[in-house]
Formats: structure tokens, sequence, C-alpha cells
């Protein structure tokens, strides 16, 4: 579904991402993590074409990423993408944050993308919050509309970054369960997190970055029991200690 | 001079009335005119053309440095001079205002869409939404947000400096309020009740910008 090959970019002078080849099958969950300045989020926004790459090559469902034919808009339509900072529109509400794409891209009406933003938020299980404004959900509220926001355009796939390092711990897991709940119904997922515990239990795969270099590409028992890179293994006793 | 007369302000109010008429008429226009080719340069000072964004900031930086008062004097004694005919000194001191608010408003406009984080924009982007689209329907609006009370507080400013038309003979309100003044041996009581009504309308307007900024922050 989606795969990255020897994907080279740099930001002036300093080289983010060093020859990176990975790729994620239709329905499989990949989990990127690394220390913090390895290029995760980079790579993570190649994908959807938000960042460009400089070499290399990136395809979605075999269109061609980089490519000038290629339309972004159309392409990202495909795509859902959830970020760190949740990044919900401060000035419309939930449902509002929701039916947006659905109203101007793929021109549905009013009361479809409403019905659908309406079922979406029961899935993400906040049915009674359609009305809210963001700034009155807390932060794990605030990203489980995110979700419903991506997944309101049908996605082949979607995009994680780091979808819970910016919430209290005790919001983590309300997140956490519905991306697990997606992962179980077959969605083709990317998710960029340190929860070691969800990857262990949801992820099909894990990728570990280092300094701009995909250091290990491992199914997932592999990556936990016998990780082959020193770093993977320093980073994973990091990790795992707390 | 004995006492502190009212009469003098109730008999003139006709003439006073048609001068901030004519301040009012001058704040709106000016307004106008600022905020349009304010908006304008905004958007080039954030072009993507080097040459298109260095000449929108020469602008700005220009007629941010120069006096008020010396751009109403070129339109209205030295721009003639070249033209061959007359500016009439409301028309001067309209071009003068509008050239240079629109540097100020450019700056408060930028600023406002420059405040809008920029995830905002890729989680517009990442749902598949064109630029424009992005611009429109998640940027504008919330920059529109940020940049309404410091629009506000320039346009009272703004209305404030029209009374700098007094130097080209044009008839505002603190104009008519020095001639009635003088005609009628009582500039005390006409210079009070300008700073009074000056007063009241820009405390007030500013008030009330404080109020709306309270209701609907974000
Ligand atoms: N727009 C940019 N211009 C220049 N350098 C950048 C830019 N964006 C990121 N970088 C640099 O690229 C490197 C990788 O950044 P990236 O955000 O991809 O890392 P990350 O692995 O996601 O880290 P984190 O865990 O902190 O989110 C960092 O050193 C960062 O400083
Ligand atoms: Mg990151």
């Amino acid at each position: 579904m989606i795969a990255i090959e020897h994907v080279s970019k740099w930001f002036g002078e300093f080289q983010v991402l060093k020859d990176c080849s990975t790729s994620v099958a239709k329905g499989e969950v990949v989990v990127v993590c690394g220390p913090s300045g390895s290029g995760k989020s980079t790579l993570i926004k190649c994908v959807n074409g938000l960042e460009r790459i400089d070499r290399g090559e990136i395809t979605v469902d075999g269109v061609s990423v980089a490519s000038p034919k290629t339309s972004l808009p159309k392409l990202r339509a495909r795509i859902g993408m959830v970020f760190q900072n949740f990044e919900l529109y401060p000035h419309m509400t939930a449902a509002e944050n929701i039916m947006l794409a659905p109203l101007k891209v793929l021109r549905r009406s009013k009361e479809t993308a409403r019905t659908r933003a309406l079922e979406l938020l029961e899935r993400v299980g906040l049915s009674d919050f359609a009305d809210r404004y963001p700034a009155n959900l807390s932060g794990g509220q605030q990203q489980r509309v995110a979700i419903a926001r991506a997944l309101a355009m049908d996605p082949i796939a979607m995009l994680f970054d780091e979808p819970t390092s910016a919430l209290d711990p005790e919001m983590i897991n309300e997140v956490l369960d519905v991306m697990t709940s997606l992962a179980q119904d077959g969605m083709t997922m990317m998710v960029v997190t340190h929860e070691m515990g969800f990857a262990s239990k949801v992820a099909h795969r894990v990728v570990f970055m280092d300094q701009g270099a995909i250091q290990e590409d491992s199914p997932r028992d592999v990556f936990f029991d016998r990780p082959t890179s020193d770093r993977a293994q320093l980073f994973l006793s990091k990790i795992l200690r707390h | 001079m004995s006492g502190f007369d009212l009469g003098v302000i109730i008999r003139s109010l006709p003439l006073l009335l048609e001068g901030m008429g004519v301040s009012l008429l001058l704040t709106v226009l000016a307004i106008a005119g600022g905020l349009s080719l304010g908006a304008v340069l905004a958007v080039l000072r954030l072009s993507r053309l080097r040459a298109v964004r260095t000449f929108a900031a020469t602008y700005v930086v220009l007629f941010r440095s120069l006096p008020l008062l010396l751009l109403i004097f070129w339109f209205y004694f030295l721009i003639p001079l070249f033209l061959g005919h007359p500016i009439a000194g409301f028309d001067a001191a309209l071009i003068a205002f509008v050239l240079f608010e629109a540097a100020f408003f450019c700056e408060i406009i930028r600023s406002g869409i420059q405040s809008v984080r920029q995830g905002q924009i890729m989680a517009g982007l990442a749902t598949g939404l064109p630029y424009g689209a992005v611009m429109r329907a998640i940027v504008l609006p919330q920059a529109f947000r940020n940049m309404v009370p410091v629009l506000l507080l320039q346009c009272i400013n703004l209305f404030k400096s029209t009374s700098l038309v007094y130097v080209v003979g044009v008839r505002d309100f603190l104009t008519a309020a020095e001639i009635v003044g003088t005609r009628d041996h009582q500039l005390t009581e006409l210079y009070v009740f300008a700073a009074l009504v000056y007063f009241t309308l820009c405390f007030g307007g500013a008030r009330l910008v404080k109020r709306l900024e309270r209701r609907y922050a974000l």
C-alpha cells in the first residue's frame, strides 16, 4: 500500500533522511520509533507530500507522491493523518471539524456529512460532543475527534505522528483504544509512537530510526525479543525501563 | 471672558456636526482604502517571490518612517506642482491617509495570518483541501479573530489623526470648533468641548474593543 524506496532529504546542508526504505502492506500496522530528532515526523510527512523528498520514491496505492503529475490534494484526500498536537480547527465545533473536508473536497451534502460525522463521533466514543468547540474538550477527546476527522474521508491508510505524546497519562489509553480498534478493523496504519505497549500488542512490524536512517525494520516479535542493531537495543532498554 | 458658556456650543451645533460628518467620512474612506491596500500588501508580503516580498516590505518601512503630516503636505502642495493643477484638501488628505494607514494595516493583517499555527495548514492540507481552501476556511477566520481588536484600535487612532487635516483647510470637527471659538471669542469652551468629544469617542471605542475581545476570545 505504502512503499518508501531509498528516500533521502536535506534541510539545507543537514541530511534529515538517509536512504530510507520500508513499506506498509494493506491492512498492516507499522510502528516507527526512535530518538527525538531522528527524522520520524519528516519521514511520515513525506508519505502524503507535506514534506518534499529530494531523492528516492514513495508510492501510495501505486501513485507516486513526488511525481509532478500527481495531484497532491487528491492523494491526501485518501490518506488520513493525525498529528501530535491534534490541530483541530478552533473556530469550528467537533462536528464541523469532521465535516469540512467531506463538504469541500467530496462535495457531500450538509446532511450526509453531518450524519457521517455523528457516526464517526459515536465510533470514537464522543456522541455527546458533536457541538462542542475544541477549547471545551480534553486533550484525549480532541485527539479522538481528530481521528474521526481523518476517517471522514474514508482513507485507504492512516498516518499517526506521535498521537499520544502531547496527552496527560490518564488520557493516553482512550486514544490508543480507538487506534487499536481501527487496526483490528483492518486499517492500514503507519504510526510514529513511543508507546511500546501499543506496538507490542498491535503492530505487525516495527521500524527503528536513528539519525535519519532506518536502523532496523523487523517483525514485531523479532524487534522486541532480539533487535539486531545495538542502537535499537539501547533504545528499547531505555524506553521499557519505565 | 466670564464663566463657562455652554450656549455657544448649542448655538453652533449644526456647524460642529457638519465638521464631525467630515471627520467621520474621512475616517471611513481612509479605513476602506487603507484596509484594501493593506490587505493586498499583506498578501504580497507573504508571497513566495522574493522581489514581490521586498517591494511590499520596502513600502511598509518607507511609509511607517514618514510623518503623516508630511505626506499630507506632499499631496496638497508638492504633487499639484507636478500635475499642474491643485488637489482639494480633502482629496489630498485622503490619499495621504490611505497610503499611510495601508502600511500599518498591512502589518496587522500579516501578523494575524502568521499567528495561525503552521500545524493548522498542515492539518487542512492533509485532509485533501487545496491550499486556497485551507486559507479561506481555516487560516483566515482564525487570523481575522486575532487581528480584529488591533485593527479596531488602529481605526480609532486613524479617527484621531484626521484632525491633522486642519493644516490643509478641510473643515473637520476640530477645525469647525476652532472656527466657532475664534469667531465668538470662546476658544476655551470649544477646545474643552472638542477634547471631551474626542475622548468620549476614542475611550468609548477602546472600551468596546476590550469587551468584544473578552467576549470572543478563543
Ligand atoms: N523545517 C525544518 N527545517 C530544518 N530542520 C528541520 C525542519 N524540520 C525538522 N528539522 C530537523 O530535522 C531533524 C528531524 O526532525 P523530525 O521532526 O523529523 O524528528 P522526529 O524524529 O520526529 O523527532 P521528535 O521525536 O522530536 O518529534 C531534527 O534535527 C530537526 O531539527
Ligand atoms: Mg516528531
